[in-house]
């Protein structure tokens, strides 16, 4: 009987042919600029908002390196408040909203249902086009000096901020267009593309996330862009939408803006929970706990989601009756998340568990978005939250979520899908390294945060109490070790790309559709027609029963 | 306990009347969902250990997980979710509403300072002074931009908006001086928006009201600049001044408009069939938005006062009107009455 | 060159589809998007009753209602000549999308006919202008009607243009055969969009030309 190679193992070097994939398919520019490859357009956009988290970054450890003494360090207040800013603005629409559905995402859906391409490539092209449009503008506003409005641009303020407030919002409201073309064609690709035998049912959980994502992102951005058009024309041409003396309501803006930036945090973290569904499933072998409740709890995110937004709001002046309808919903949206933590970790029960780079992220996940999640549920006690919003207690619960959550994550599916872009492998120690000083650097910066926010400083301060000082340096300083983190894990990456050894089709022993095909795949995906024999989660057998 | 718990979580004293139980709320949701995480996250790490993969490519059983263990969690969880917000939503509520007998002071937030107006007529501007043990409440504009009065001490928030009059009320409990910051970002000075919260005991109080320096801790602050007199008469004159008396009484006689005699504290029936209970921010929304709530049986004549009315002499307006809820002035003359309104057309509303 | 299954696509029947669906939700997000202007307008209506009646008094239902029977009959028109298309006639089907294409231009027209009017009685988005110093058309919330009102039939008009190009767009793909009745989805997603832009006029219509004001809520 002859073996099957299911690809777990590294192929030697010397026997590697030279296989044509998506990458060595042509070599020119413009095969890259205009390619309609759904695997490329994902490499591109995994390229741009690597660079717009770089950025982000830098502003983030100027800004912490600012407070290491209560005045003044290395910038004055305008300056701070301009950076803070662009911090908030370029990690929140240039980063964080399509880090995992636009590269991740674009590069594995269709070939996770076994699809040649997404519904609309070229559309998929032109969306990303959309984006360098739209972070071209963002770069303009931080090349006319930054606005300082917080990114959430709150009136009358932002209506009369002496600062590029018009170009900002009109890049946002680009980018919200990219969002809103990749959401379409994702949804439209999930539903009109799945091979034969891929039911809603027996696909991989990434889909149903990405899919659930792009729901919210097609219905929720619309509002987005509305809302800031408006902040635009209040500012340049002074009509006076929220002003009190023309008949405006300045809270109503705060409406508007939250409807959409609390589902706004969902499509923040629902593809980070896609991607740790694969993750822990492939490291433990097993199957998942439950894939309804993973199924279902995504889309009760997806929707109730859209009922909390008044609790970004309970100190804004809305009525004590309103105040607990959102006190409420947020109660009830929190309970899905806790329904996918207890099903990832009871998913390793009776596994068989290798502790490799992307399940250590997903420990460090685990810990940081349960934490955070935690102080989530906190935050949404109305009494409680009169004395933490606006407060640092809130800026560290987002950053627990945001990066510990997200972020470990992003660079869990990094980890797990680089053999499969590249066709190589990385340095397993350099990565435990790499995770170990993510995990310590982020708690280190972030933790202190909460403190200071129960003490009652302020977010948004650039002078404080200089009684605040040692919990600022505690956080400074882990900053820096996350920085080094980055530059780090940075540094093995690119040079795995090169160097690393060749990697086999499933070096993870995987069940999950997108190890059926080569690493990297070629242009359509598969070389012959897919057929998925298993399901996703099936770990019943060994691998050889996938190519049966 | 409360105080140990306390000095771990970093938390300002407990200076107002419902700051302890904030704090010991905080510290129940606190404790039990970091055990909840702790719970998870060790469970994790035994699971790695126990079911670490000890033969290569080895398979696993399929495991449903129990439907009744599902639920238990869930169902255990949301119990405790929602017991959170029970507990939250009605102490959120006692913190929303002041009590009836508060005492009123005004403040006005602009960039990049904050100015109170007294009932007695005194203003002072950065410091706040109240008595202890007497529940006050304050009575909040912009002029420009959205400000939030914070005193973490007091564990007491509220956002400040231009065009708008919030009501927020505290008790302090504990003499001494308390830090007043501003939470809502308002432009470059914002870190700078400080004040302070003085309480004085009753003794010190009653100095301080009679115009003495008050030495405190920090040494003497708050010396403050009476601007003459009672505000409520303040009001009176401002009420003359505006116009007010061309429509309004003071004794309780109906003109083009209601009479304010016995408004405050009143329950008034406006045009659409709402009763409304006649506080300080029905009086003050009826300043800015006069349509918003036109009493039933007048006509719809009143023009608006934003931008108009100073916040000085809004604060004087309502301090009169709320001067003659109990005893209004003897009627020097008979008014006219206004017909009601019949057919339900609106009007033009004087200039 | 004639529209052909893309090769992502097994036929054309499942591009077809694909196409539909996407333009339904593209529709959906488009909704959401004025969706916001109608919250602002329902909130602040209910704060200014009856300024907002002083703004509807001012504007003229005869232009507002005319524009709402050109685009009603433009909408029919466009769906004749979807359904001649299907049935393999294209000369009328470009005939019919000609018709619904004058029939937008002069919706267009007449909006800017009313701005510039507006205009020229003093009467500008943001509470500018000599209008608002006139007796009885003072109070805020007229100011805010008219914000809004520029604010939702500008961003309206807006869709109007795109939806004349994409009319235009497809006018030219049936002139030169490129979609005909064996591919007749490129029109019928198109159609979707223009009716689309006509259901939100049917909203603007009554909350700018016809709900009267009133008295308190």
């Amino acid at each position: 009987m002859t073996t099957i190679d299911v690809g777990i193992l590294p192929v030697p070097h010397e026997e590697a042919p030279r296989q044509e994939s998506y990458l060595n398919i042509a070599y020119t520019v413009k095969s890259w600029a205009l390619t309609t490859d759904h695997k490329r357009i994902g490499v591109m956009f995994l390229f741009a908002t690597s660079f717009m988290l770089a950025l982000g970054g830098a502003f983030a450890l100027l800004l912490r390196i600012e407070h290491l003494t209560p005045g003044m360090t290395i910038m004055d207040a305008y300056t701070y408040n301009r950076m803070f800013t662009m911090h908030g603005i370029v990690m929140v629409w240039l980063f964080m909203i399509p880090s995992i559905p636009s590269a991740f995402g674009n590069f594995f859906v269709p070939i996770m249902i076994g699809a040649k391409d997404v519904a609309f490539p070229r559309l998929n092209l032109l969306s990303f086009y959309i984006y360098l449009v739209g972070a071209l503008w963002v770069i303009v506003a931080l090349w006319m000096g930054g606005v300082d409005t917080g990114w959430t641009f709150y009136t009358p303020y932002s209506a009369h901020s002496p600062s590029a407030v018009v170009p900002a919002v009109l890049g946002i409201f680009i980018l919200g267009w990219s969002t809103i073309v990749t959401g379409i064609n994702l949804i439209v690709t999930t539903h009109t593309m799945r091979a034969k035998g891929v039911g809603w049912f027996k696909m991989p959980l990434f889909v149903w996330t990405t899919y659930g994502v792009s729901i919210i992102q097609t219905l929720a951005t619309p509002v987005l862009a509305l809302s800031l058009c408006v902040v635009g024309l209040d500012h340049w041409f002074d009509w006076g939408l929220f002003d009190a003396a023309r008949g405006g309501d300045p809270v109503l803006y705060q409406h508007l803006f939250w409807f959409y930036s609390h589902p706004a945090v969902y499509i923040m973290i629902l593809p980070a929970m896609g991607v740790i569904s694969e993750v822990v499933c492939t490291f433990s072998h097993k199957n998942i706990a439950s894939y309804k409740a993973i199924v279902y709890s995504t889309l009760g995110i997806a929707f109730v989601g859209f009922t909390t937004w008044g609790h970004h709001m309970f100190v804004a002046g809305m009525s004590v009756f309103d105040a607990d309808i959102f006190g409420i919903t947020s109660m009830l949206v929190a309970i899905f998340s806790a329904i996918k933590v207890f099903t990832w970790t009871l998913t390793m029960r009776k596994g068989s568990i290798v502790l490799r780079t992307p399940l250590l992220y997903f420990f460090a996940f685990l810990f940081l978005f349960v934490f955070g999640g935690m102080t989530g549920v906190a935050v949404a006690t109305q009494a409680l939250d009169v004395h933490w919003t606006d407060t640092y207690f809130v800026v560290a619960h987002f950053h627990f979520i945001m990066v510990g959550g997200t972020l470990t994550a992003w660079l869990a599916a990094l980890h797990y899908w680089f053999p499969k872009m590249t066709g190589r492998m990385y340095p397993e120690r350099a990565g435990y390294v790499g995770a170990t000083l993510v995990f310590a650097g982020f708690f280190m910066t972030f933790f202190p945060q909460f403190l200071l926010g129960n003490a009652g400083m302020p977010r948004r301060y650039y002078y404080y109490d200089p009684v605040f000082q040692p919990l600022h340096v505690v956080s400074t300083v882990g900053s820096w070790i996350l920085g080094f983190a980055f530059i780090w894990t940075l540094g093995y990456l690119i040079v795995a790309c090169f160097n690393g050894p060749r990697a086999g089709n499933n070096p993870w022993d995987s069940r999950s559709y997108e190890w059926y095909t080569t690493s990297p795949p070629p242009k359509h995906n598969f070389v012959e027609e897919p057929h998925f024999v298993l399901d996703p989660y099936d770990y019943t057998v060994p691998a050889e029963k996938m190519h049966a | 306990m409360n105080n140990l718990l306390r000095g771990w979580l970093n938390l300002p004293p407990q200076a107002s009347t419902y700051a302890q139980d904030v704090d010991l709320l905080h510290y129940f949701v606190i404790t039990s969902t970091m055990l909840g995480s702790v719970f998870v996250f060790l469970l994790a790490v035994y699971y790695v250990f126990r079911y670490r993969q000890r033969a290569p490519r080895a398979t696993t059983p399929r495991v449903k997980t129990s439907a009744p263990l599902e639920f238990l969690i869930i169902g255990g969880l949301q119990t405790l979710f929602l017991g959170f917000w029970v507990v939250g939503a009605s102490m959120y509520n006692h913190m929303q509403t002041p009590p009836s007998d508060a005492m009123p002071i005004y403040v006005t937030a602009k960039q990049w300072m904050w100015k109170f107006s007294y009932p007695d007529g005194r203003a002072s501007m950065d410091v706040l002074t109240v008595p202890v043990n007497r529940p006050v409440k304050l009575i909040m504009t912009s002029r420009d931009v959205i400000h939030s009065f914070y005193v973490p001490a007091f564990r007491m928030k509220h956002d400040v908006v231009p065009g708008r009059y919030y009501t927020a009320w505290f008790q302090a409990n504990t003499p001494g001086v308390y830090d007043v910051e501003c939470a809502e970002y308002c432009g470059v000075s914002h870190s700078r928006m400080l004040g302070k919260v003085q309480v004085l005991t009753q003794d010190d109080y009653t100095h301080w009201l009679e115009g003495h320096p008050v030495p405190t801790a920090e040494g003497l602050i708050g010396a403050t600049a009476t601007s003459g007199g009672d505000l409520a008469k303040t009001g009176r004159a401002v009420a003359a001044r505006r116009g007010c008396f061309n429509c309004h009484t003071i004794d309780g006689q109906p003109h083009i408009g209601p009479s304010w005699a016995g408004l405050y504290d009143s329950y008034v029936k406006v045009d659409g069939g709402r009763v409304v209970y006649a506080d300080e921010a029905y009086l003050t929304r009826s300043m800015m938005d006069p349509q918003a709530d036109v009493v039933l049986g007048y006509k719809p004549v009143m023009p608006t006062y934003r931008g108009i009315l100073q916040e000085p002499e809004v604060a004087a307006l309502v301090e009169f009107i709320r001067s003659i809820q109990t005893q209004p002035f003897p009627p020097s003359v008979t008014l006219p009455r206004v017909e009601p309104l019949g057919s339900g057309q609106p009007q033009e509303p004087k200039p | 060159m004639p529209e052909h299954v893309a090769e992502q696509f097994e036929d054309i029947g499942k591009q077809a589809h694909a196409a539909r669906l996407a333009m339904w939700i593209f529709v959906g997000s488009e909704a959401l998007f004025f969706s916001g202007l109608f919250a602002l307008y329902a909130a602040y209506r209910c704060e200014h009753p009856w300024g907002f009646g002083v703004g509807v008094e001012d504007n003229t239902v005869a232009w507002g209602s005319i524009n709402t029977l050109i685009l009603v009959v433009s909408s029919y028109v466009l769906t004749l000549a979807v359904r001649a298309l299907r049935h393999d006639k294209p000369r009328a089907s470009a005939l019919l999308i000609g018709v619904t294409m004058l029939l937008g231009m002069a919706f267009a027209f007449i909006k800017v006919g009313e701005w510039l009017h507006h205009f020229g009685d003093g009467l500008y988005p943001g509470g500018w202008g000599h209008f608002y110093e006139e007796p009885g058309h003072g109070d805020p919330g007229t100011k805010m009607f008219f914000t809004l009102y520029y604010c939702m039939t500008g961003l309206h008009e807006v869709h109007i243009v795109v939806g004349l190009l994409v009319l235009g767009f497809l006018l030219y793909k049936v002139l030169r055969r490129q979609i005909g009745s064996w591919a007749p989805h490129p029109l019928e997603v198109g159609a979707i969009y223009w009716h689309f832009v006509d259901m939100v006029w049917l909203f603007l219509w009554p909350l700018f030309y016809l709900m009267p004001g009133a008295v308190g809520r």
